[in-house]
């Protein structure tokens, strides 16, 4: 089996956000770039899977719709473990832009592997649209991913609960917490060998993106915390009676 | 012309966010002069069904067919782009929660429909149709367009409010056209979460932190959740501790809430912790450490020993709803 | 010149700084107040390849440059200087010594293993009366035609348990003075090796320091490395090579302080205000951040040297010399911002003070340096 992972390039989620002047851009200027969080978790996953399923897997690739700024990105994932990497040259215009874009490549695998968000946008949107674009299953919110015997299982989140399902391959699973413990650090020798790596560019295909950011607000600063003594907690469930109307 | 609301019913009673769903779109159908159609997917009685009407549905369809009982996405995603070519509706609207996510994206490449998700109020223009959603995991708002003639919005939880309307909505049956195809997943097991408010959909969390001190000092957390119908949660080092639940912890690697109200017990209120909880109104923080950051982020907050003061919250509030009756 | 770093020294560093974050920090307090040896981390950084970064690919090491080796050290000693000074005795002086100067006999047979992490390396250098001046070598080395016999003691000896190779400076020939020194690769489970006791220190608690006693310990020839009576020459370029490490050391641990001390800066309040707009805390850390920036573009600067085949001697004894006095400045600056939360363990900065004390110390005491730099300036 193959895996692809679709793979995001996002601000650190540490980074002060900030906009240009004229509030219509994210200001990237002294901006660290990092992978997706949820994209790294799922890379762990897979390489968890080709260590313990001996030959199971064949190949791990993964994929970015991006400039050229986003493959320090995706040599990091090459340095963790991934065996190719492809960037589809073009601007991640759109949630649906995007999902086109990475069919292209997502056709010719087994298991697809996106993040449930990217931690920029929050779109929540290109793995189940891609599964739609390819015509195949998708899984959302899933926590677990395992292969037994050849056999993918996998559990998920749903509102209220949770599912374990079978399916066929090829599927897209839309990854979440518990996917995975923790990133992977790479090792010097995966740095290494990352420089070998191929990392292949290939056109994008022409199609429109349907939205458009047009422009950004940071929230209201936030009024200062109404402190309340402790000799009297009456008070606060009177303040969040009368006045913040909550209980 | 219509906009086609997609309702989650949980026992065959009508989640209050599919409510709020509907209100949602009635407002914007006002604004657009069309109408509401609601879509409900599962065995839920005709009482029930007609609810939705009450917020505005001027229709509601009834998809009950038992191989639809588990939600399968790709499955799901074809019987709601057939109700939509069924009612001409070019507004679809969706929860931003598991459910809408996992069906959402596919209905949108079905209809070749711009997708938006996480709005967090009505639309700020319809000429170009503008929406305001949350981005940067709710450190800003972005202004988004949608060009394609259809679209889906996805709405963030809590966002918008109830409106009741003298509306009463006509009721029809639904049979969708389905195939093997659709159905390529198979769930093997389902566990579902009985008796207890969902984290998720709660309006409002009770949480502790550390400063609990141990998983024995959890009882008066669950009685003041009990008293005020609300959920209980934890931060990250408490469902490490197995004090509690690995499914209550809040956070960047947790659960990402957004309640009416949130209580921070003994938590110190890392940036970690925020992330899951920074979209919630309002937060009552109780501390014994008055520096602790909790406290820039809290609109109400107390300091002093959470174990001296939560039995006193818990009457405090017991007194006023006896007052109440 | 270009003050950019490449995709993977960066790459390098935030390997570093995240296995610092991640895992360093969970137990670096309790094993500082047990001094506890970092098992654990040793191993999961050798998995990671730090404990060879910088040799040849050729004998299994990482390939990579000393600047990526001066990113990671600063990223480590951030958090944990124990750690940092296990890697920096084993890559700089162990490996980066038989890299530079021993044989392809010696590098096959103990370079590999020390590169692959498999093996750690100790550099046996001071003695309980020749620590400055190490010409002074008490421990001899007497050449018994196939092999030597190494009787003596020395002292303060980093990674001497966790160790299983090492460098051991003797003197063959007492008269000839530091001509007369021989450097030796001694496997440390020889008969008539035994250690002191743990050594009960001030900072860097949780690396083990020991003396190492020496009672007719015989050396294949084989082992000695260059020529008969290289081996004063080889400690001291062993050394030059070491002081880059420890200067990085310095600037991680002074670096660590001065994040530490912003952070609690923009959040304790006092009078009324965040003690950061009290301008005498304010310009504190303005002086302290200069400080780190200095010193860090010294080390880098000596890495740069190196990793260019320079003279890097100079230039190395400056960043150490440095970087370890205002570690010392920048940590107890940092106490003094934190004020009672700094002089208690919870809070790091009192760990990092002691920490940086050490720098001022080992491989060549701050005084030391001076005297280094102040003679390549004025000897002719
Ligand atoms: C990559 C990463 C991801 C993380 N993700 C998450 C996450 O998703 N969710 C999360 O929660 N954390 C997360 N964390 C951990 C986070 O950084 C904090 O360590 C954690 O949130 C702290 O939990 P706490 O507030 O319960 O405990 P503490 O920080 O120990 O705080 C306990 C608080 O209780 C107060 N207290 C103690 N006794 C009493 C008393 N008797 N009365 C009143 N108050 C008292 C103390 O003053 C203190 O403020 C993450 C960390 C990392 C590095
Ligand atoms: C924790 C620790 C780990 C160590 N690890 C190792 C190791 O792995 N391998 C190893 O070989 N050694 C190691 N050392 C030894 C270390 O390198 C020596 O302690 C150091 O070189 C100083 O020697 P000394 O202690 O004998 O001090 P001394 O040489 O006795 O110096 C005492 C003081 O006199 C000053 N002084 C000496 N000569 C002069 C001069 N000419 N002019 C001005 N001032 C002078 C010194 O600067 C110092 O202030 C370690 C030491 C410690 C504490």
């Amino acid at each position: 089996m193959k895996i692809l992972i679709c793979i995001s390039n996002v601000p650190d989620t540490t980074t002060k956000i900030r906009f240009t002047a004229d509030n219509t851009a994210f200001d990237t200027a002294g901006i660290q770039w990092i992978i997706n969080p949820w994209d790294e978790l799922a890379l762990t996953r897979a390489m968890e899977l080709k260590e313990t399923t001996g030959g199971t897997i064949e190949k791990i690739t993964v994929v970015a719709v991006g400039l050229k700024d986003a493959e320090p990105t995706l040599r990091k994932t090459l340095a963790i473990g991934a065996d190719d990497a492809v960037r589809i040259d073009a601007e991640p215009k759109d949630a649906f832009f995007v999902a086109e874009q990475l069919a292209q490549v997502a056709k010719d695998y087994d298991i697809i592997l996106c993040g449930i968000e990217a931690s920029d946008y929050n779109g929540s949107a290109v793995g189940g649209m891609l599964s739609e674009f390819l015509g195949i299953p998708s899984i959302s919110s899933v926590s677990k991913l395992d292969i037994e015997n050849g056999n993918v299982k996998v559990n998920r989140e749903i509102d209220g609960g949770s599912e374990t399902l079978s399916t066929e391959v090829p599927f897209v699973a839309i990854v979440q917490k518990g996917i995975a413990l923790e990133p992977r650090i790479p090792s010097m020798r995966g740095i290494m060998m990352a420089r070998k790596k191929p990392l292949n560019v290939i056109p994008a295909v022409e199609t429109e993106a349907l939205t458009e950011f047009v422009s950004y607000e940071l929230p209201p600063a936030k009024a200062a915390c109404k402190m309340v003594d402790a000799e009297n907690v009456k008070e606060l469930v009177d303040l969040l009676h009368n006045e913040a109307k909550v209980i | 012309m219509s906009i086609l609301v997609y309702t989650e019913n949980w026992d065959g009673k009508f989640k209050k966010l599919s409510f709020e769903q509907v209100s949602y779109a009635s407002e914007i159908a006002k604004n657009i002069n069309t109408s509401v159609v609601a879509l409900s997917i599962g065995n839920v009685e005709e009482t029930e069904l007609k609810k939705l009407g009450d917020y505005g549905a001027s229709k509601v369809i009834s998809v009950n067919e038992t191989k639809l009982d588990n939600l399968a996405n790709q499955a799901y995603a074809k019987v709601i782009s057939q109700a939509a070519k069924k009612e001409e509706s070019t507004i679809l609207v969706f929860a931003n929660n598991y459910t809408g996510k996992a069906i959402a994206p596919r209905v949108s490449v079905k209809l070749k429909a711009g997708l938006v998700s996480g709005i967090t109020a009505l639309p700020i223009n319809y000429e170009p149709f503008t929406v305001r959603k949350k981005v940067f995991t709710s450190k800003a708002f972005a202004d988004v367009i949608i060009k394609s003639p259809f679209k889906v919005l996805t709405i963030a939880q809590n966002s918008f409010g109830l409106i009741e309307t003298e509306n009463k909505a006509q009721i029809e049956n639904f049979a969708p056209e389905l195939s093997d195809e659709d159905f390529r997943t198979k769930v093997e097991d389902v566990h579902k979460i009985t008796g207890k408010v969902l984290l998720n959909d709660a309006e409002i969390v009770v949480s502790g932190g550390r400063g609990m001190k141990g998983s024995e000092n959890w009882g008066p957390i669950e009685e003041l959740a009990n008293l005020l119908g609300a959920a209980t949660a934890c931060s990250r080092p408490v469902s490490d501790e197995d004090w509690r639940p690995h499914d209550e912890h809040v956070g960047q690697t947790g659960k990402i809430i957004a309640p009416n109200l949130y209580f921070a017990l003994g938590i110190s209120g890392a940036i970690q912790h925020l992330g899951g909880v920074s979209s919630s109104k309002y937060i009552v923080a109780i501390n014994k450490d008055n520096d602790a950051p909790i406290f820039e982020a809290a609109d109400y907050g107390i300091i002093g020993d959470v174990h001296k003061i939560l039995p006193e919250l818990i009457n405090a509030v017991k007194e006023m709803k006896a007052a109440e009756n | 010149m270009d003050f950019e770093f490449t995709e993977e020294q960066l790459m390098i560093r935030q390997a570093a700084r995240d296995y610092a974050e991640r895992e360093l920090i969970q137990d670096v307090l309790e094993r500082d107040a047990k001094a506890e040896f970092p098992t654990r981390h040793i191993k999961n950084l050798t998995d990671l390849g730090f404990m060879g970064m910088i040799v040849d690919p050729k004998y299994d090491g990482g390939g990579m440059d000393t600047i990526s080796y001066v990113l990671a050290m600063e990223e480590i000693s951030k958090i944990d200087s124990s750690v940092s000074v296990i890697l920096s005795v084993h890559n700089s002086l162990v490996c980066f010594g038989i890299q530079v100067y021993g044989n392809e006999k010696q590098k096959e047979k103990y370079l590999r293993t020390l590169a692959r992490g498999e093996k750690i390396g100790a550099f046996l250098l001071s003695e309980p009366e020749a620590g400055s001046d190490a010409s002074m070598q008490r421990t001899l080395a007497e050449d018994k035609g196939d092999y030597y016999l190494i009787n003596g003691v020395k002292n303060w000896i980093s990674n001497a348990n966790s160790a299983s190779i090492y460098i051991v400076i003797a003197q063959t020939y007492p008269e000839k003075g530091h001509k007369g020194i021989n450097a030796f690769i001694v496997e440390k489970d020889s008969p008539g090796i035994s250690l002191g006791p743990h050594e009960d220190k001030m900072g860097m608690r949780s690396s083990d320091t020991h003396s190492v006693m020496f009672t007719d310990v015989k050396v294949p020839k084989e082992n000695r490395i260059g020529e008969d009576g290289f081996g004063f020459k080889f400690a001291m370029k062993a050394l030059e090579a070491g002081r880059i490490g420890i200067a990085a050391q310095a600037v991680g641990i002074a670096s660590g302080a001065l994040n530490r001390a912003i952070q609690y800066a923009k959040e304790r309040k006092a009078f009324g205000t965040e003690i950061a707009n009290h301008q005498a805390i304010a310009f504190k850390i303005s002086d302290m951040a200069v400080k780190v920036e200095n010193a860090r573009n010294l080390c880098l600067k000596a890495a740069w040297l190196k990793d260019r085949g320079k003279p890097f001697s100079t230039a190395s004894s400056m960043a150490k010399q440095y970087a370890a006095d205002i570690a010392m400045e920048v940590t107890t600056e940092a106490v003094q911002i934190l004020g009672g939360y700094g002089y208690v363990k919870e809070y790091h900065v009192e760990r990092l003070m002691r920490e940086a004390k050490l720098t001022q110390i080992y491989e060549g005491t701050s005084e030391i340096q001076k005297i280094v730099i102040s003679r390549s300036l004025l000897k002719d």
